[in-house]
């Protein structure tokens, strides 16, 4: 029963809209979250993930379904007797508090005494490497530093869980980086189930060992980062995590995992599939750009002839709009290997696109 | 910090940018010097002086105004000035922070609503608002009337409460005439507050009274400094509620300042109590914000 830190059954969470409305903003959500795990829940805003994450902690109640917490149902339990510590997007530290007081306030609020909470205070400040900073204000502080502050008020209480609300969405690029390696150096160091809500894919394929991909108040694909990417389930976390062509295409035959499947335009392309298909079935083949290439190589499965419509450099990569022979537009991304990053072909240029049956992966949702 | 404004000011003088400052200034320097300044030197002037039998003021040097005020009569009279702002600010704050609070959490759409309430009174002049309260607390009042008829309802007998005049009466005067005062700035504060404040508090294990006193109160203090800066400092110069809903019996200062102005025709002695008045509030005032401050230093957090 308690080998998941957080689970929830079936929750639901309906919200009077502002116009009287019903908002449904998380329906039947089943999630299992294992004990020690870092794990994200991901997607576009207004997909359920921050709701969720509320009901977790506390600060909302689901409508129907139960979380459990180690195995304990939550029920009606307030946010101040569940076992778990949130990190605030806006890191929401004491303005008229010392950071010393603001970190020792969970201990003194479970009444551990002074001496023992200045120790483990100043222990949980030099984790998150801001060691002496007790009499400090939070005004005084960067952004960066007042994160460390918040995940160091947290951590104090040694939390079941702890529950992460966008926390690094308000730092710049650079910082944020570097708090994604702080975040789970930190996780592996305390053994504690994180649970990590961010709409940064980026963020969550860095630091998840699992990812729960969600959208419209629903949870679409639970897995690690390499399943999400190389295998999503539907379009949305196809699109969604990354970059991905879609080409509308027919069934033609399947034989195990190969699935021939004939584009609009009249191409026949090789694909994987895991799915249970039939011949003449309507579906959507998922290519990601980056493998698909201009340049022949041996055994590639899927060849096509095509015309260069557009061209974009970004640095490490070009990529190249090819409008195949039958009216479907791939996008093309390849490594600018060449030392003087010239194109592979200029718009207008006729071209062939190569890539594997693997890369090609049958969609039906 | 004086001394870079000096500079600063040596810096610029002469520019065209002084003129500008000093024009724009202007209006404001003219009015306070006029209306404040030179006013107020002249109280000052006329509290050393003393008055003929015409009641005409006799300019002079002498400490004897001052004196006079040592007697216990006015002793008295400036201490239970001073008792009273006490009570009537630590009244306020009670019944303005529920008030406070209340709009403060209150869907934004309303909150709008619920101050233009809070203001509506002080549309109507002050004088009047204070007579409707002998109104409500004479023998005869609303107030009386209503506990009558309660009291009827379940079998009781019943006296008229003696409500007005009397010192209870002019308390709850202040406390209706300088709530408003009280309630804006704590408002303020109040709504400041990140909501997520609360969020934090309950997540770390505190319940509603706990938030309540660890993040709330010290988090609304600035608006109860400057709400009591609002209300205590015109309450001890204040005149008219004693006069009319405490009777004769209850003098204030401010009560005992008018007098000399205007029946007894002692300008001399009003001035040296004004003067008295003023220095007791600047004392008090400034003691207070030695302790606590503006207020600023938490709210520019």
């Amino acid at each position: 029963m308690a080998e998941f830190a957080v689970e929830l059954r079936d929750v639901s969470k309906r919200f009077p809209g502002p116009s009287g409305e019903i908002v449904n903003a998380v329906r039947e959500v089943t999630l299992q979250i294992k004990d020690g795990e870092f794990f994200s829940m991901l997607g576009p805003s207004g997909c359920g993930k921050t709701t969720s994450l509320r009901m977790i902690a506390g600060f909302e109640l689901p409508t129907s379904g139960e979380v459990y917490i180690h195995g304990k149902p939550m029920g009606q339990t307030p946010p101040y007797q569940r076992p778990v510590n949130t990190v605030f997007q806006n890191y929401a530290l004491f303005p008229h508090m010392t950071i010393g007081e603001n970190v020792g306030f969970g201990l003194e609020m479970k009444g551990v005494p002074k001496a023992q909470r200045t120790a483990r205070v100043q222990q949980a400040l030099a984790m998150v490497r801001l060691p002496g900073y007790e009499a400090r204000r939070s005004r005084q502080m960067s952004g960066g530093q007042q994160q460390r502050v918040a995940l160091a008020r947290a951590l104090v209480n040694h939390p079941e869980v702890l529950l992460l609300d966008e926390p690094l969405g308000a730092l710049d690029f650079k910082l944020r980086k570097e708090m994604q390696l702080e975040l789970k150096r930190l996780q592996r160091e305390v053994g504690i189930t994180f649970v990590y809500v961010t709409h940064d894919q980026e963020e969550a394929l860095t630091m998840s060992d699992r990812i729960a991909v969600m959208s419209g108040g629903r949870v679409l694909q639970v897995g690690p980062a390499f399943e999400i990417y190389e295998r999503p389930n539907c379009r949305f976390v196809a699109d969604f995590i990354g970059e991905s062509n879609f080409l509308d295409a027919t069934v033609q035959d399947v034989q195990g995992p190969t699935a021939t499947v004939t584009l609009t335009g009249g191409l026949t392309v090789y694909a994987n599939t895991d799915l249970s298909l039939t011949r003449g079935q309507a579906v959507t083949v998922a290519v990601r750009p980056e493998k698909v290439g201009l340049r022949p190589y041996e055994g590639a499965q899927n060849a096509f002839p095509g015309r260069v419509e557009e061209i974009v450099y970004i640095g490490t990569d070009t990529h190249y709009s090819v409008m195949l022979n039958g009216d479907q537009r791939l996008r093309v991304r390849e490594q600018n290997e060449d030392p003087y990053s010239r194109p592979l072909a200029n718009p207008g240029d006729a071209v062939t696109v190569y890539f594997d049956q693997a890369a090609a992966r049958v969609l039906t949702e | 910090m004086k001394t870079d404004a000096l500079r600063r000011w040596l810096r610029i003088w002469g520019t065209r940018e002084a003129y500008q400052g000093l024009l724009l200034v202007a209006p404001t320097l003219l009015w306070m010097t006029a209306l404040l300044i030179i006013p107020l030197l002249l109280t000052v002037v006329i509290s050393f002086g003393g008055r003929d039998a015409n009641g005409d003021v006799v300019y002079g040097f002498s400490l004897a105004n001052y004196l006079r005020l040592l007697d216990p009569l006015y002793v008295g009279i400036l201490w239970r000035s001073v008792v009273l702002a006490f009570q009537t600010t630590v009244l306020v704050i009670l019944v303005a922070f529920p008030i406070a609070y209340f709009v403060a959490r209150a869907p934004a759409g309303r909150r709008n609503a619920y101050l233009f309430l809070i203001l509506v009174p002080l549309w109507t002049n002050f004088v009047i608002r204070i007579y409707a309260w002998i109104m409500i607390l004479r023998t005869q009042g609303v107030l009386n009337g209503v506990l009558g008829w309660a009291a009827g309802l379940i079998g009781l007998p019943f006296q008229p409460l003696d409500l007005y005049p009397s010192p209870g009466a002019v308390l709850v005067g202040m406390l209706y005439e300088f709530l408003p005062f009280m309630i804006l700035p704590i408002f303020t504060s109040l709504e400041k507050i990140d909501e997520s404040l609360f969020e934090a508090a309950a997540d770390l294990g505190a319940n509603a009274v706990r938030t309540f006193l660890r993040v709330t109160l010290p988090l609304a203090l600035p608006g109860m400094v400057a709400g009591t800066i609002l209300v205590f400092v015109p309450v001890m110069g204040s005149f008219i509620v004693s006069d009319i809903l405490g009777g004769r019996n209850v003098v204030l200062v401010g009560n005992l300042i008018q007098r000399q102005f205007l029946d007894a025709r002692d300008p001399a002695f009003g001035s040296a109590a004004s003067i008295i008045l003023m220095a007791m509030t600047l004392v008090v005032t400034i003691i207070y914000t030695r302790r606590f401050g503006f207020g600023e230093e938490i709210v520019r957090a």
